[in-house]
C-alpha cells in the first residue's frame, strides 16, 4: 500500500485556506505523543503549554507583546518570499535595529526631549535596512547566495552586539553584567494599556500588516514581485527587474526587523543585552510560511507563534521542561504545514503497488 | 624552533578544525548532485552531536556513540526527504525547517546533558611515521576520524567519477527527466542521496560533541551547517575543491583562536566573526562569475520532480 499524488485540475481554495489549520491540529497531536513519551500527563501538559499562558487578560497581553515582533518581521520578510528572495536574516537585521535605535538611547543619556524616541525608530529601521542591503548588493552585483550571506550576516550581528554590550556600552554601574543601563523613559516605548506591559510596538506591527498588504496585494510593485516568484522567465519577458525586487524584499524586511529590535530594547527589555531576542527572526519565518504569505494570515499565524514561546515558558516553570520544547514546537508546526500544503495541488489515492517511481 | 613548532601546532589544529566541515560538506556535496538541496545541515548536525554525546555519555562507548550520531543525521534526513520526495514539498523551506526543528530537539534532548564531560576519542600515534621530525605530528598523530575524513574524501572521488553509480546520480542531477526516461528510479536514488547527506552531517556533529570539544552545549555547531553550505557552492560542487575550502575555513578559525590566546587588542567577540566574514567574502568572489555557478551546478538541483509528466 503506498500513497500516490493525483495532480488537481486547480488548486484547491479550500485546502489553501485551512491547511494551516490542519498542521496546527496535527501540530497538537504531535505535542501529546511528545508529552506522553516524556512521561506526562498528555492532557495536563498541553492544557498548561497551549491555554494556561492566555487564560487572564495580562496573558492575553503577554500574547500580543511577544507576537509583535514576530508580526512585523513576518511582514517584512513576506514581501520578498513573494518573489523568491530568501532573506533568512531576520535576526540579524532584528539585532542591527536594536543596535541602531538603542545606540541613540545611549548616546543622550541625559535628553528628555519627544524627538529622542521617534530618532530610535527611524534608526532602528535605518539599521536594519543597512544590515539586509548588504546581501541585496551581494546578490543583485556579484550574483552571491543571499540565504547564505544574510545567515552568515545573522552571526556577526549578535557578535557586534556581544561585544558593544560587553564592552564600550556596558553600564559602569551594572556591577560588570553584560548590559547597557536602562533606557530612560523619553527613550521607551510607551505603555498602551495600564497595568500590562502592551506598548506602542504592537501599534507599529497592525501598521504593518495594512501597509504590507497595500504593497503586496494592490500596488504594481507588489504585482511585479509575485510575477517574479511565480514565473522569473515571463518576468524578464515582461522586463520588470529582478534586482528591484531583490532590493524591495530585503529593505522591507531590514526595516521591518530593525523597527522589531528596537521595539523589543525599548519596549519590554528597556535595555541592551546580549540576548534580546529568543530567535524572533526565526520564527517569523515560518510564520510568514504558516500565514500564507498573506499579511492577515500572517496577524494569525504571529499570534499562534507567540502562543507556542509562552506556552514553552509555562511549561519551564510549571512542568520542568525545557524551554527548547518551543523549538520543537515550531519545527513540527512548519513540517505539517509544508506535507499538507500538498493536497492543495494534489488528491492522494492509495494504491496497491508502488507506481509513483516506476520508470516510465 | 618554537616558531616551528606554534606554526605546526596551528597546522595540525587546522586538519582538525576543518574535519567537521569535511563530513558535512562531502554529504551536502553528495545529495546536491542527486539535485536536491537541502538546507538542514545545522539542525542534522546538532541533532548528531547531542545524540552522539548522550549515546557516548551513557557507557555504550565512542564508537557507538558515532553510529547513533549518524543514525539520528539518517532519522531527520528521511524526514526532509519525505516531505521533499514523496510529497513535493518545496526543499528551500523544508531544509529551513529541519535546521529550526533540529535546534529546538537537540537543546531539548541535550538539557539535562550539559554539564557532563566525555574522555573523547585520543588520537593514534602511527607507530614509525609519527616519530618523523616535523611532518609525523602534522600528518600522523591525529584522532581516527580525521582520518576517515580523508577517506570519505577518496571514496566520494572515486564513486562520482569512476562508478557507474555516481555516474547515475550525477545523471538525475544534471535531469531528473532524462534519468527517469531511460529508467532510472530518480526518488530512490535521491532518497539514498539525502540519507548518505543526514549521515555525513550526523557524524560531522558527533565529531564535535565527541572529539573536538569533547562535551555538549546549545547550538554547539556555531553556523557551521551553514558553512559547510556555502563551501560546497564555493567548491563549485567538486570534492577536491571542499577539501581546500574546508581546510581554509578550519585554518580561519584556528588563527582566530590563536590571536586571541596571543592577546591582540582585539575583542574575542569581534576575532571570531572571521570565520563568518570569510564565508561571505568567498561566496562573493567565487559566485561573481554566473556562468561558472551556473555550469557546474547540478541542472536539476532544488527542481521538484513530478514523474510522469
Amino acid at each position: 500500500m503506498l500513497l500516490r499524488l493525483e495532480p488537481r485540475a486547480l488548486p484547491s481554495r479550500w485546502i489553501a485556506a485551512t491547511s494551516p489549520l490542519i498542521a496546527a491540529v496535527l501540530t497538537v497531536i504531535g505535542g501529546l505523543i511528545l508529552f506522553a513519551a516524556l512521561g506526562y500527563d498528555p492532557i495536563a501538559a498541553l492544557y498548561t503549554f497551549l491555554v494556561s499562558p492566555v487564560e487572564t487578560t495580562y496573558g492575553l497581553s503577554e500574547l500580543a507583546v511577544k507576537a509583535t515582533p514576530l508580526l512585523l518581521c513576518a511582514i517584512g520578510l513576506a514581501v520578498g518570499f513573494r518573489g523568491n528572495v530568501w532573506n533568512i536574516g531576520a535576526e540579524g537585521q532584528l539585532t542591527m535595529g536594536a543596535l541602531a535605535g538603542g545606540g541613540i538611547a545611549l548616546a543622550f543619556p541625559e535628553s528628555e526631549s519627544g524627538l529622542l524616541l521617534p530618532a530610535m525608530i527611524v534608526a532602528g529601521a535605518l539599521g536594519g535596512m543597512a544590515w539586509a542591503a548588504i546581501p541585496a548588493l551581494l546578490k543583485t552585483r556579484f550574483n552571491a547566495n543571499e540565504i547564505l550571506t544574510s545567515l552568515m550576516l545573522t552571526y556577526v550581528a549578535i557578535q557586534i552586539l556581544s561585544y558593544l554590550v560587553h564592552g564600550p556600552w556596558r553600564d559602569p554601574a551594572g556591577y560588570n553584567f553584560p548590559e547597557s543601563r536602562q533606557f530612560q523613559p523619553a527613550a521607551t516605548m510607551p505603555i498602551l494599556l495600564e497595568g500590562t506591559r502592551l506598548h506602542l510596538g504592537t501599534l507599529f506591527a497592525l501598521i504593518a500588516v495594512g501597509l504590507g498588504w497595500l504593497l503586496v496585494e494592490r500596488s504594481f510593485t507588489g504585482f511585479q514581485i509575485k510575477v517574479v516568484g511565480l514565473a522569473a522567465p515571463a518576468a524578464d519577458y515582461a522586463g520588470f527587474s529582478q534586482s528591484r525586487v531583490i532590493w524591495v524584499g530585503f529593505l522591507a524586511g531590514g526595516a521591518l526587523s530593525g523597527i522589531a529590535g528596537l521595539s523589543e530594547v525599548a519596549g519590554p527589555l528597556g535595555q541592551l543585552n546580549p540576548s534580546i531576542s529568543p530567535g524572533y527572526g526565526f520564527a517569523a519565518i515560518i510564520v510568514a510560511f504558516l500565514g500564507r504569505l498573506h499579511p492577515v494570515g500572517i496577524l494569525v499565524a504571529s499570534f499562534l507563534m507567540a502562543l507556542l514561546y509562552l506556552g514553552g515558558e509555562a511549561a519551564q516553570i510549571k512542568l520542568g521542561l525545557p524551554v527548547a520544547v518551543t523549538g520543537v514546537f515550531q519545527g513540527m508546526l512548519l513540517f505539517f504545514l509544508l506535507g499538507t500544503d500538498v493536497l492543495i495541488r494534489y488528491r492522494v489515492r492509495w494504491h496497491s503497488a508502488a507506481a509513483g517511481d516506476k520508470p516510465a | 624552533m618554537t616558531e616551528i613548532d606554534t606554526i605546526l601546532v596551528i597546522l595540525a589544529a587546522t586538519l582538525r578544525a576543518g574535519t567537521p566541515l569535511v563530513f558535512a560538506a562531502l554529504g551536502e556535496l553528495i545529495t546536491e548532485r542527486s539535485g536536491v538541496l537541502n538546507l538542514g545541515l545545522e539542525g542534522m548536525m546538532l541533532t548528531g552531536a547531542v545524540v552522539g554525546f548522550i549515546v557516548a555519555v551513557s557507557g555504550a562507548g565512542v564508537v557507538l556513540g558515532f553510529i547513533a550520531a549518524m543514525a539520528a543525521g539518517v532519522l531527520l534526513s528521511l524526514i526532509f526527504g519525505y516531505l521533499t520526495l514523496t510529497l513535493r514539498a518545496s526543499q528551500v523551506p523544508t531544509g529551513l525547517a529541519l535546521t529550526i526543528f533540529g535546534i529546538g530537539l537537540s537543546a531539548f534532548l541535550g538539557l539535562s546533558y550539559r554539564d557532563k564531560v566525555i574522555d573523547g576519542v585520543t588520537p593514534i600515534f602511527i607507530p614509525g611515521l609519527s616519530d618523523i621530525p616535523v611532518l609525523g605530528r602534522l600528518l600522523f598523530a591525529h584522532d581516527p576520524l580525521v582520518y576517515l575524513s580523508i577517506a570519505l574524501f577518496i571514496g566520494v572521488s572515486w564513486f562520482l567519477y569512476r562508478s557507474h553509480a555516481g555516474l547515475v546520480l550525477r545523471g538525475v542531477g544534471e535531469s531528473h527527466d532524462i534519468a527517469h526516461a531511460i529508467g532510472y528510479r530518480v526518488i530512490r536514488i535521491r532518497y539514498l542521496a539525502v540519507a548518505f547527506g543526514g549521515a555525513m552531517s550526523g557524524l560531522a556533529g558527533g565529531y564535535l560533541s565527541l572529539a573536538y570539544t569533547p562535551m555538549w552545549a546549545d547550538n554547539m555547531t556555531a553556523g557551521r551547517g551553514w558553512i559547510a553550505l556555502a563551501l560546497v557552492v564555493f567548491a563549485t560542487w567538486r570534492p577536491a575543491r571542499v577539501m581546500l575550502g574546508a581546510y581554509l575555513f578550519g585554518g580561519v578559525t584556528i588563527l582566530q583562536l590563536h590571536l586571541q590566546g596571543a592577546g591582540f587588542a582585539i575583542s574575542p567577540q569581534l576575532l571570531s566573526t572571521l570565520p563568518y566574514l570569510a564565508t561571505i567574502v568567498v561566496l562573493v568572489i567565487i559566485s561573481r562569475d554566473a556562468t561558472k555557478i551556473r555550469r557546474n551546478a547540478p541542472g536539476a538541483l532544488g527542481k521538484p520532480f513530478y514523474p510522469g509528466r
